[in-house]
C-alpha cells in the first residue's frame, strides 16, 4: 500500500504536507522504509534468479515426450540417472575440470608477476596505463577472439588458398593446431584480466611497511613473500580463480571455434543436448557443474579464503 | 563500537528475509482491497482458457482420425491482405536478399509485390529448427525431413490449404503426399526442393576423383586427419548408409531403421572414424573456412558450400559417391501460431513459384520441386544436372527422415532405435 503511495505521488504532484507526512511515518517506522526500499532487489535475487534455477532442476525430472520431444509434466529420475552414471558423460565433466584447473594455473602464472608488477614496481603513470592495458581485451568481442585465436592457430597446409598458415606458425614456425592446448592458451587468454585486477587490487592495499618490516627482521624476498604477501592475498586469488574456474567450465563456443569442433566441454555437451531438443536431460546435465561450482566454492571456504573479505 | 555493527548487520539481515514477507502481505491486501486487481486476475483466466484451447486444436490436428474425417477442418479458405511482414526460419542460402551476392535475390520482388517484410532466422541444423519453432515466434520453417514429423507430432505447424497456393500443382508428383510432408493424405507444407550430400574433396590431393564414402570412414583414406564431419545426429545414417553397401551381413535395407545390432554397428563405425577426424562441422561457414584454409581434405558436405568455397578459390570439387548418399527433401511449413499467416501463405506460394524456386535451386545446388523451374534456370542443364525428374536417381538418395521406434522399413518383428537415442548416442560420442 504504502509502495503505492510513495510511486504515485510525484504524479498527482507532491505537496509539502503529505510528503512530510510520508517522511515522518517512515521515520517512525525504520523496517518498513528498509522494506521499501530492499523489496524489488531481494525479489529479483529470489524469482528471477534463484526461481529460474529451481525451475531448472524441477525441469531435470520431467519426462520427454518421444515424439513431440517436448517435456511433459510425468516425472521421472531417469534423466538424472543417465547423467549421472554414464561413463562417457563423466568423461566429459572430468575433461572440463581438467581445462577449467588448467586454464586457472596458467592465469595464475601469468598474473601474479604482472599484478605484481604493476602495483608494487611499476611507477604511478605506467600504472595506469598497464592496468588499462590489462583491461583493453575486454572491450573486444568475444566471439571475434575465438576466431582471432582459430585464425592464428591455424596450420599450414599445401592444399589451402593460403599455404602459410597462421599467426604462430609464419612467426614461430609452430602452432598447437586445433586441440586441447589451443582450447586452454585462448580460455587462459580470454580470462587473464579477471585473475588479474583481483590480485592487484590484494597487493595494491599491502602496506608498503608489511614488507619493509619483514626485511628489518631478517627475512629474504622470497620468505616474505611466502610468508607476508602470500597468506594475504588468499582472498584475492580465490576471487580471481573462482571467475576463471567457473568462466571455463561453462564455455561452450571458443573450445568449439579453435578446435574446429573436435573438443566438446560440457557447456557444449548441455548445449547440444538442448538443442536436441531434451531440454530435460540438459537441466540434469547441468548440475554438473553447478555441484562442481558448490564443491569449489566450499573448498576454497575450508582454506579460508573468504575469511579476511 | 564492533559489537554494535555487528548487531545491526545482523539485524539487517533479518529485516532483509522479513521484507519478502512483507511484500507478501502487501499484495494480499491489495488483491482484497483493490478492484483493479481482481480485473487483473478476472483477464487472466480467460487468457489461460484460450491457451488451452489452442492447445487443444493443435494437439487434435495432429490426430490422424481428426485429419481423415475432416480435411479443411480448421483450414483457411481464403487469404485475406498480407500482414505487413513474415518471420522465417530457413537452411542458409534459402531466403536471399541480395546480401550475399547482389545478383543472388528472389526477396525484394515478393516484398515489393506483396508488402510482406521477410525476416529470416537461419538455423544450422534440423534440431535446432525444431527447438526455434517450439517459440511459437515464427510463421514458418524451411524443414527437412527428419524435422517435418516431429514438428507435425508437436502441433508445432499446420496443415496447409494447398488451394490457396497455386504453384502446388507444378510440383512434381513424387514430392508430393510423402510420409514427411504430410498425415493422411492432408499435405502439411509445400515441397521446396531436394538434393543430396555429397562428397567433397580437394582437388590437389585427389587428382581423380573419389567414388567412395570410404575416404571418410576408412583408415586407408588419402585425407585421414583431415576429414571434414557433419555434427548432427542424423549423420549416424550417413555411417549406416556406408555399411549398407560395404557389411550386407547386416542386412540394414534403411539408413533411418535400425534395430539396435545395426545401430551399434553404426556406431563402431563412427568411434573409428574419431581418429581421422579434422573437423565435426555444424555452421557451413566453417566448413567453408576449412575447405578454403586446407585443413579439410574430404568430408560430407552441401552443394551450397562447394559453390561458395569455390568462389573463393578453394581446390575442392564434390561426387555423389557410388554406395548413394542421404539428402534431404524440404518442406516449407507453417507454424500453428503463426501471426503472419496471410504472408506465410503467400511466401509458400513465391518461393515454390517458378522462378523463385529456380533461383534457390540454383543458388543451393539442388533439384528444384517445381516441374516448371527447368526452363528459368541460369544454367539450362541444371535439372539435368541435378536429376530434378530423374526417379531413379533418387533411389539411392535418402531423404533425412526421423527414426522411430516403429522400424521404417517395415519390419516388425524388431523394434528401431528412436531418434532420441540417436541424440544420446551422438553425444555419448562426442563426449
Amino acid at each position: 500500500m504504502l509502495d503505492h503511495r510513495v510511486g504515485h505521488d510525484p504524479a498527482l504532484g507532491p505537496s509539502g504536507s503529505t510528503m512530510r507526512t510520508i517522511s515522518s511515518f517512515f521515520r517512525r517506522h525504520p523496517r518498513l522504509s528498509l522494506a521499501s526500499v530492499l523489496t524489488a532487489p531481494v525479489a529479483w535475487l529470489l524469482i528471477v534468479y534463484i526461481g529460474s534455477l529451481a525451475f531448472m532442476i524441477v525441469s531435470a525430472l520431467f519426462q520427454l515426450d518421444e515424439q513431440s520431444q517436448e517435456p511433459t509434466t510425468e516425472l521421472t529420475a531417469e534423466n538424472l540417472r543417465i547423467a549421472f552414471t554414464r561413463s562417457e558423460f563423466l568423461q566429459v565433466v572430468l575433461k572440463s575440470v581438467g581445462v577449467a584447473v588448467a586454464v586457472t594455473l596458467l592465469c595464475f602464472a601469468l598474473a601474479l608477476p604482472m599484478a605484481f608488477y604493476i602495483a608494487k614496481v611499476a611507477k604511478p603513470w605506467a600504472r595506469r596505463a598497464l592496468i588499462v592495458a590489462v583491461l583493453l581485451p575486454l572491450w573486444a568481442g568475444y566471439l571475434v577472439k575465438g576466431y582471432a585465436w582459430k585464425a592464428m592457430l591455424r596450420p599450414a597446409s599445401e592444399f589451402g588458398i593460403n599455404t602459410d598458415g597462421g599467426f604462430l606458425t609464419s612467426v614461430f614456425g609452430w602452432t598447437p593446431g586445433f586441440g586441447w592446448t589451443a582450447v586452454i592458451l585462448s580460455l587462459s587468454y580470454l580470462w587473464l584480466p579477471y585473475m588479474v585486477l583481483p590480485i592487484y587490487a590484494g597487493l595494491d592495499r599491502l602496506p608498503p611497511s608489511l614488507l619493509d618490516a619483514s626485511g628489518d627482521l631478517g627475512a629474504r624476498p622470497l620468505r616474505t613473500f611466502r610468508s607476508v604477501v602470500m597468506p594475504m592475498l588468499v582472498p584475492s586469488i580465490a576471487a580471481g580463480s573462482l571467475f576463471t574456474f567457473s568462466l571455463s567450465l561453462g564455455d561452450f563456443i571458443i573450445p568449439n571455434i579453435v578446435t574446429e569442433g573436435k573438443v566438446r566441454l560440457v557447456g557444449k555437451f548441455i548445449e547440444s543436448t538442448l538443442n536436441a531438443p531434451n531440454q530435460p536431460l540438459a537441466a540434469a546435465i547441468t548440475l554438473w557443474p553447478l555441484l562442481i561450482i558448490v564443491v569449489y566454492l566450499v573448498g576454497l571456504k575450508r582454506l579460508g579464503a573468504f575469511e579476511s573479505l | 563500537m564492533k559489537t554494535s555493527t555487528r548487531r545491526t548487520r545482523r539485524f539487517g539481515a533479518c529485516l532483509a528475509t522479513l521484507t519478502l514477507v512483507v511484500a507478501a502481505c502487501g499484495d494480499d491486501d491489495d488483491a482484497t482491497d483493490t478492484p483493479g486487481t481482481e480485473a487483473t486476475d478476472g483477464t487472466d483466466a480467460p487468457t489461460a482458457t484460450t491457451a488451452d484451447t489452442t492447445a487443444d486444436t493443435a494437439a487434435g490436428d495432429t490426430t490422424p482420425a481428426d485429419a481423415g474425417t475432416q480435411p479443411a477442418g480448421g483450414l483457411p479458405t481464403e487469404l485475406g491482405e498480407g500482414e505487413g511482414e513474415v518471420n522465417l526460419i530457413a537452411w542458409a542460402g534459402y531466403v536471399e536478399d541480395g546480401s550475399t551476392d547482389p545478383a543472388v535475390d528472389w526477396v525484394t520482388e515478393f516484398e515489393e509485390t506483396t508488402g510482406c517484410t521477410v525476416n529470416v532466422q537461419l538455423g544450422n541444423s534440423s534440431d535446432e529448427m525444431v527447438q526455434l519453432m517450439q517459440t511459437g515466434e515464427y510463421d514458418g520453417v524451411s524443414a527437412s525431413g527428419d524435422a517435418t514429423l516431429r514438428l507435425i507430432a508437436g502441433g508445432e505447424v499446420a496443415p496447409v490449404n494447398v488451394d490457396l497456393i497455386p504453384n502446388y500443382a507444378d510440383v512434381f508428383e513424387d514430392l508430393k503426399l510423402q510420409s514427411h510432408n504430410s498425415v493422411d493424405g492432408q499435405p502439411y507444407g509445400v515441397p521446396h526442393g531436394r538434393g543430396a550430400n555429397l562428397l567433397v574433396f580437394n582437388t590437389d590431393l585427389y587428382t581423380t576423383a573419389p567414388d567412395s564414402w570410404g575416404e571418410v570412414f576408412e583408415s586407408t583414406s588419402a585425407a585421414a586427419g583431415s576429414v571434414s564431419i557433419y555434427d548432427s545426429p542424423i549423420y549416424i545414417a550417413d555411417a549406416a548408409l556406408y555399411l549398407m553397401a560395404t557389411q550386407p551381413d547386416l542386412g540394414i535395407t534403411n539408413p533411418y531403421a535400425l534395430d539396435q545390432e545395426q545401430f551399434d554397428a553404426a556406431i563402431a563405425l563412427l568411434e573409428a572414424q574419431e581418429g581421422l577426424a579434422g573437423q565435426y562441422w555444424a555452421l557451413y561457414t566453417d566448413q567453408q573456412a576449412a575447405l578454403e584454409g586446407g585443413t579439410a581434405l574430404a568430408g560430407t558436405t552441401w552443394q551450397v558450400i562447394v559453390n561458395l568455397a569455390q568462389a573463393n578459390g578453394a581446390k575442392i570439387d564434390a561426387v555423389k559417391p557410388k554406395e548413394g548418399s542421404t539428402g534431404w527433401s524440404d518442406t516449407w511449413m507453417i507454424s500453428s501460431q503463426a501471426a503472419h499467416p496471410n504472408c506465410m501463405y503467400m511466401w509458400m506460394d513465391w518461393i515454390i513459384s517458378p522462378k523463385a524456386n529456380a533461383a534457390v535451386a540454383e543458388w543451393f545446388g539442388e533439384a528444384p520441386s517445381n516441374t516448371k523451374s527447368c526452363d528459368m534456370t541460369a544454367v539450362p542443364e541444371h535439372c539435368d544436372i541435378f536429376h530434378a525428374g530423374e526417379t531413379e536417381y533418387w533411389e539411392d538418395v535418402w531423404y533425412w527422415t526421423t527414426p522411430e521406434e516403429t522400424c521404417l522399413d517395415g519390419r516388425s518383428d524388431v523394434t528401431c532405435v528412436p531418434y532420441t537415442e540417436w541424440v544420446n548416442a551422438w553425444n555419448t560420442l562426442r563426449a
